[in-house]
């Protein structure tokens, strides 16, 4: 470990110990609603950009995953304890993400992307079906003694652990390797890179947060029915924060999520039929203007100024 | 029986959706996700036409298929053209399309949302029984077939009938070669871009005479067209064209024997089933 990394490693641990006081502010009701949205979009924006920003595959499958994680919660929630139910939550997105990973992560890129799209519309019909067929009512209940206050501290901990995996990864040979991959495919095959086996366990890992981060907002839905878990806005939100900050950098979708969840409340709150619209614009904005995010953007503009202080 | 009749006759109006998807996808190299809009969209001006102007929905196809094909010719000019110019390579397009075309997906269904409003919106039109083989079916559907396999057969014509046709098959061949024997590279894209817009449109048109819709379906077509065309081999028309009547079959299917609540895991079945077994398509060729 080098110097800076130390120096960058001591700086995050303080800013989540100074984030964990949050709750404790007085009447930090209102704050701690937005907090929990930006805490539960920031591990999805920054697991979403662990897999897909190294190796381009857009993965529209993150409503999928939470919502099966959601699910896991509140078919077990009156017998099996909560802990245990957030591990199980993970292990059933890991293998839900090894099933998809699986059928479409040896072929082109465009396969990948169509199957996630139809996955949480798919997972919604097949859930609807079975408890239409067998269990006879449509929603569940999820009723805990978990506050707001307690999720906030899930969260919060989830997100260090997805920096941490991410910097691990990103330090590792497996790192190394999505980056030859999300380069050139091609070449990564001649050197001997596994570029299917690399891709699944990095997919498996971004399914697992993703659905244990459903597990954790589970209780505060209270209600849940397969139209609220597996909303699919959900998947594009994060993939348009992710991007909007720039999925090349670790800490990158921070910058897209905090803006973007904003904007979001606001529009939804005062003109919610235009949701979409924003989702559009969004989507047209990052491939036009910004198309490595506002860290992408950052970083060529100090790259310049270095350069030009250099020659002056 | 009556599963393969009523299948049959989904699945012709499915190929017209596929087909459109085809030019754009196989021929202009753009994956375009927006594709079920513009079905919508074209399903709307049929519905304006019939309720507002009491004509045939058919003869919405004057307005609403010049107009889808001078959008998507604007479309690929103005927004997608760019993208083409700056990608290194085939994947970089498509990452760089799939996500502008995303935003006009979103774009138009809020559009659309604004304009008509989130209601579903059905009309009936020719909701009488008429019989084959003895049991009945709904002319509007029978109707949207022949319409179906009129266009389609006329589109297969114009494919490999004519120079221009030969052309677009060319370019979905192999851009870079078409580009040495004198094909207009950039032109041909844009005609065949807009052409699977027009043929798209029109087949809202002739869906939305038998299905109810609203404007944020959209998607939904995109995915059975997306999967017809890979089941039936990218680029292939005629591949296109026996995916989609497999599509309407299994559908048609599972809706009757067991949930019409399931039809789109029926087609993902089919699309896995394709990953797993044929990736490259019923016709396509293994690359080597």
């Amino acid at each position: 470990m080098t110097r800076a990394e130390a120096r960058n490693l001591a700086l995050a641990a303080a800013a989540f110990a100074l984030l964990a006081f949050l709750p404790f502010l007085k009447d930090s009701g209102y704050l701690l609603s937005v907090s929990v949205s930006i805490a539960m979009y920031t591990v999805l924006a920054t697991s979403w950009a662990l897999f897909s920003g190294p190796t381009h595959y857009i993965s529209l499958a993150t409503a999928a995953f939470y919502g099966l994680g959601a699910y896991v919660v509140a078919a077990g929630i009156g017998t099996i304890s909560y802990p245990l139910l957030l591990v199980l939550a993970g292990i059933a997105g890991a293998v839900l993400a090894l099933a998809v990973g699986v059928t479409t992560l040896r072929l082109s890129g465009v396969y990948f992307v169509i199957f996630t799209l139809g996955l949480a519309e798919l997972i919604r019909q097949v859930v609807t079906w079975v408890q239409n067929n067998l269990t006879g009512s449509r929603g569940m209940y999820v009723l805990t003694e978990i506050t707001e206050r307690i999720i906030y501290w899930e969260l919060l901990g989830l997100a260090a652990l997805v920096y941490l995996v991410g910097w691990l990864v990103a330090r590792s040979r497996l790192g190394f390797a999505l980056r030859i991959i999300g380069n050139d495919e091609l070449v990564a095959a001649h050197v001997g890179i596994n570029s299917a086996a690399a891709k699944l366990i990095l997919f498996v890992i971004s399914g697992v947060f993703a659905a244990v981060v459903g597990a954790v907002m589970a209780p505060r839905y209270t209600y849940i029915e397969p139209s609220i878990a597996y909303s699919p806005e959900l998947s594009f939100q994060v993939v348009i924060m992710a991007l909007i900050g720039g999925a090349h950098r670790l800490w990158g979708p921070l910058v897209g999520v905090i803006p973007f969840a904003l904007l979001w409340e606001l529009i939804a709150a005062r003109f919610p039929t235009q949701t979409v619209l924003l989702l559009g614009v969004a989507f047209l904005l990052i491939v036009y203007f910004i198309p490595h995010g506002v860290v992408g953007r950052i970083e060529s503009a100090l790259e310049r100024l270095r350069r030009g202080t250099r020659r002056g | 029986m009556d599963i393969l009749i009523t299948g049959i006759l989904l699945g012709a109006t499915y190929s017209l959706i596929a087909m459109g998807l085809t030019l754009q996808y196989g021929v202009a190299r753009i994956m375009n996700l927006a594709n079920g809009e513009m079905l919508v969209a074209g399903a709307f001006g049929a519905f304006w036409v019939f309720t507002a102007q009491q004509a045939s929905p058919f003869a919405a196809a004057l307005v609403v298929v010049p107009g889808a094909f001078a959008l998507n010719w604007l479309i690929y000019r103005y927004l997608l053209r760019p993208l083409v110019r700056r990608a290194k390579n085939r994947g970089m397009l498509e990452v760089d399309s799939i996500l502008a075309t995303f935003g006009m997906s979103f774009v138009l269904v809020g559009i659309m949302l604004m304009v008509f409003g989130g209601g579903y919106f059905t009309y009936s039109y020719l909701a009488e029984p008429f019989e084959i083989f003895g049991s009945p079916f709904a002319l509007n559907r029978v109707v949207a077939c022949l319409v179906a396999v009129a266009i389609s057969g006329l589109l297969y014509w114009g494919l490999n009938g004519t120079r221009t046709g030969m052309a677009l098959r060319a370019l979905a061949v192999d851009p870079a070669a078409a580009g040495l024997v004198a094909i207009d590279v950039p032109r041909m894209s844009a005609f065949s871009f807009a052409l699977g817009g027009a043929v798209t449109a029109a087949g809202g048109i002739v869906l939305s005479t038998f299905l109810t819709m609203d404007a944020s379906i959209g998607v939904v077509f995109t995915m059975k067209a997306l999967i017809i065309v890979i089941m039936g081999g990218v680029g292939d028309v005629r591949g296109a064209i026996v995916a989609a009547l497999i599509l309407g079959l299994a559908e048609t299917a599972v809706a009757s024997l067991i949930d019409p609540g399931l039809t789109l895991a029926a087609a993902y079945l089919l699309f896995i089933l394709v990953l797993l077994l044929r990736p490259e398509g019923l016709f396509g060729r293994r690359q080597s």
